[in-house]
């Protein structure tokens, strides 16, 4: 495959940038400034110490044999991104970002988050680095992930609830470009997901790929060969670009995203934009977008917040239309089933975006051989979901967002 | 002649600037929207922008993304907003026509069949705000076959690209009076006259100046640069506040002639 993306920013046809003129010199400012930076020994040192030191990097590539004698078939492996500082992946990427804000002479970041996973990763190494943070929060959000919010001001955030549209994530997301486009002077948008216009999902895919970097590393010396198969859940998809990014060459590795089907993708309650969604404009790059026949962008539905997004970072779109990667919905009900099943077999709870992984791994181990394997990216702990699940296992319908 | 080109020529000999207000089609319903277009050629408009609503207004401030949502419970489309130029020009309205909208619905509409829409509702010009020059190149192509024109963008952070944004510029050249999204506001960005006598420099079409104008000191103040004045928000709101007059059967007429009078005075 071609090297992705182009100078326009364009995977395949996908990606670009599709923004007010207002906002194309940020734009260019900081692909400028990234470019640079990237090819930076002292500035990749910072990053790489500030993984390791930091955040505890690498994390495990675990060999689960609990659940895998239970599935009683291909050997599972689960790449331990809930073993970062925050508890997820989010962070390897706004690390790499405040840093890189930070060179580019920038005393401000600003952030979206929808559950408030990106938005904590944010504040917390805007605390570190001694730069200012706001982070813009659908006010619904807000409400639902009360202890996030807390967890941010505690950081020293500042949290800007986001009343327009549907009060969630896209709507958090249009206010920060909306606040970054008449503050672009000394502000820096962290944003956290492989989305976006130009150069961000090269940015987002850049910092996260090293959860693939080491996952491939760790397999080939654990297992002396390639796994047959990696998994990841994808929202916007970074934890996701990130372990299939270095796999991308090894074309006898199957790369399966699992995308959030919701109460089902036949229903109107979903999140599965590369199972209903066709290609559009939005937020800054074309992808495939769950939207009307008349391109309006339609709200999307999840039990996990970091999956209920209407879009797709184009990347993926451009994975998914070149047959190099495969996309695959599991429903709310088939995460909850995985994440009570991981609790169980391994002592692990995973977040409830990556228990739409574990599912998928449930419906496809079986079907393989004890001699194939698959690499799934646990991108998250569950520690944020257990107040939700437990509304969700008691039978009362208290939402995760 | 394109009815835009022309609406310039005719002010030029004047020496007058060009207001042209905009509205968002649909809000708060079709019905009403023909009406406010013709109230707003009688009040002395000179060409007028059709918003289409959109879910996702990303350069639109509070006021205008109101406007979309007002409009989008009706289900207004894409389709609805180029009718509604065509209706308009059947109740006599003689002004040019922008039709403003995000990309999103002119893609999914189909960009052969929307010029053939564009080039029959007699729509003169397009102004397509998240479609920078790197992403144009498509439609602009289509727009100069089919004789419209696609109107660009330029913002006072725009540097360098100024040049290559206003040098290949149709119709107008549509500056952004300041860094943010669209709404009233009392300052603009600090260099704002060197930044339009740059455009107007690079500029071989008329520039206009929009975002956050509402009084006629603005407009008088910037007629000194520009050929024409947008007016967006201001008058966004002036339907907003008017709607429970502009949905009353007996007083549809007040409603009216309040955004007339709004319209007159900022015309000066």
């Amino acid at each position: 495959m071609n090297r992705v993306p182009d100078e326009n920013g364009r995977f395949g046809r996908f990606g670009g940038r599709f923004v007010p003129e207002t906002l194309m010199n940020a734009l260019l400012e900081l692909e400028e400034a990234y470019h640079h930076y990237a090819n930076d020994p002292a500035f990749k040192e910072e990053v790489r110490y500030l993984l390791q030191k930091y955040s505890g990097r690498p994390t495990s590539l675990y060999y689960a044999e609990r659940l895998t004698r239970h599935l009683g078939g291909a050997k599972i492996y689960l790449k331990r991104e809930d073993l970062n500082h925050t508890g997820a992946h989010k962070i390897n990427n706004t690390i790499g970002q405040a840093v890189l804000a930070k060179r580019m002479g920038k005393t401000k970041v600003i952030a979206e988050t929808g559950a408030g996973q990106h938005g904590v990763a944010s504040a917390t190494v805007a605390a570190l680095l001694g730069l200012e943070c706001k982070v813009f929060m659908g006010e619904e959000d807000m409400k639902r992930q009360q202890l996030n919010v807390f967890r941010m001001r505690l950081l020293g955030a500042e949290v800007v609830p986001v009343l327009s549209g549907t009060r969630t994530l896209k709507d958090a997301c249009n206010e920060t470009l909306r606040y970054w486009v008449s503050h672009v002077d000394d502000t820096y948008y962290i944003l956290g997901s492989a989305t976006g216009p130009h150069p961000y999902p090269m940015i987002v895919r850049d910092f996260q790929r090293i959860i693939g970097d080491e996952a491939r590393e760790q397999i080939l010396a654990e297992a002396g060969r390639l796994p047959d198969f990696v998994v990841a859940a994808v929202g916007g998809g970074s934890n996701a670009i990130g372990i299939f990014y270095p796999f991308i060459g090894d074309e006898s590795v199957r790369l399966i995203g699992v995308e959030a089907a919701g109460k089902g993708v036949d229903t109107q309650e979903h999140a599965a934009t590369m199972t209903k969604g066709r290609p559009g404009v939005f937020q800054g790059s074309l992808s495939y977008v769950l939207q009307d026949e008349f391109g309006q962008v339609l709200p999307a539905h999840s039990i996990s917040a970091g999956l209920d997004y209407p879009g797709i970072g184009p990347e993926h779109a451009y994975l998914k239309d070149s047959g190099r990667a495969e996309y695959v919905p599991a429903t709310d009900a088939e995460a909850l089933e995985a994440l009570q099943l991981l609790s169980r077999t391994e002592g692990i709870i995973p977040a409830l975006e990556s228990a739409h992984a574990i599912a998928h791994t449930m419906k496809l181990a079986p079907t393989l051989g004890a001699d194939r394997i698959i690499v799934v990216n646990l991108s998250g702990r569950g520690d944020k979901d257990v107040e939700s699940i437990m509304g969700y296992l008691g039978g009362n319908g208290h939402e995760s967002h | 002649m394109n009815r835009i080109d022309a609406a310039f020529a005719r002010l030029k000999e004047k020496g007058g600037t060009a207001l042209i207000p905009f509205l968002t089609v649909g809000d708060p319903d079709l019905r009403t929207t023909i009406e406010i277009i013709k109230t707003l050629e009688k009040a002395g408009a000179d060409i007028v922008e059709l918003g289409v609503p959109y879910s996702d207004p990303l350069a639109d401030g509070p006021v205008i993304q109101r406007a979309s949502e007002r409009a989008l419970k009706h289900r207004i489309t894409l389709a609805h907003c180029m009718q509604a130029a065509a209706d308009a020009r059947s109740a006599g309205v003689e002004l040019p026509f922008i039709l403003f909208s995000y990309y999103n619905p002119v893609l999914q509409f189909g960009l052969d069949r929307f010029f053939e829409e564009v080039k029959a509702k007699d729509i003169s010009g397009l102004i397509i705000p998240d479609l920078p020059i790197e992403e144009d190149g498509e439609v602009r192509s289509r727009a100069e076959a089919a004789g419209v024109h696609l109107i660009p963008l330029v913002a006072p952070t725009s540097n360098e690209r100024i040049a290559r944004i206003a040098g290949n510029a149709r119709g107008f050249v549509y500056c952004v009076s300041s860094l943010g999204v669209t709404g009233v506001r009392s300052d603009f960005h600090r260099d704002i006259d060197q930044f339009l006598a740059s455009v107007k420099q690079a500029a071989n079409v008329p520039i206009a100046i929009g975002f956050g104008i509402s009084t006629r000191e603005q407009v008088e103040r910037f007629s000194a640069w520009c050929d024409g004045v947008v007016i967006g928000s201001a008058l966004v709101r002036q339907i907003e506040e008017a709607i429970p007059q502009l949905t009353s059967e007996a007083e549809r007429e007040q409603g009216l002639a309040r955004i007339g009078e709004f319209i007159r005075e900022l015309k000066g």
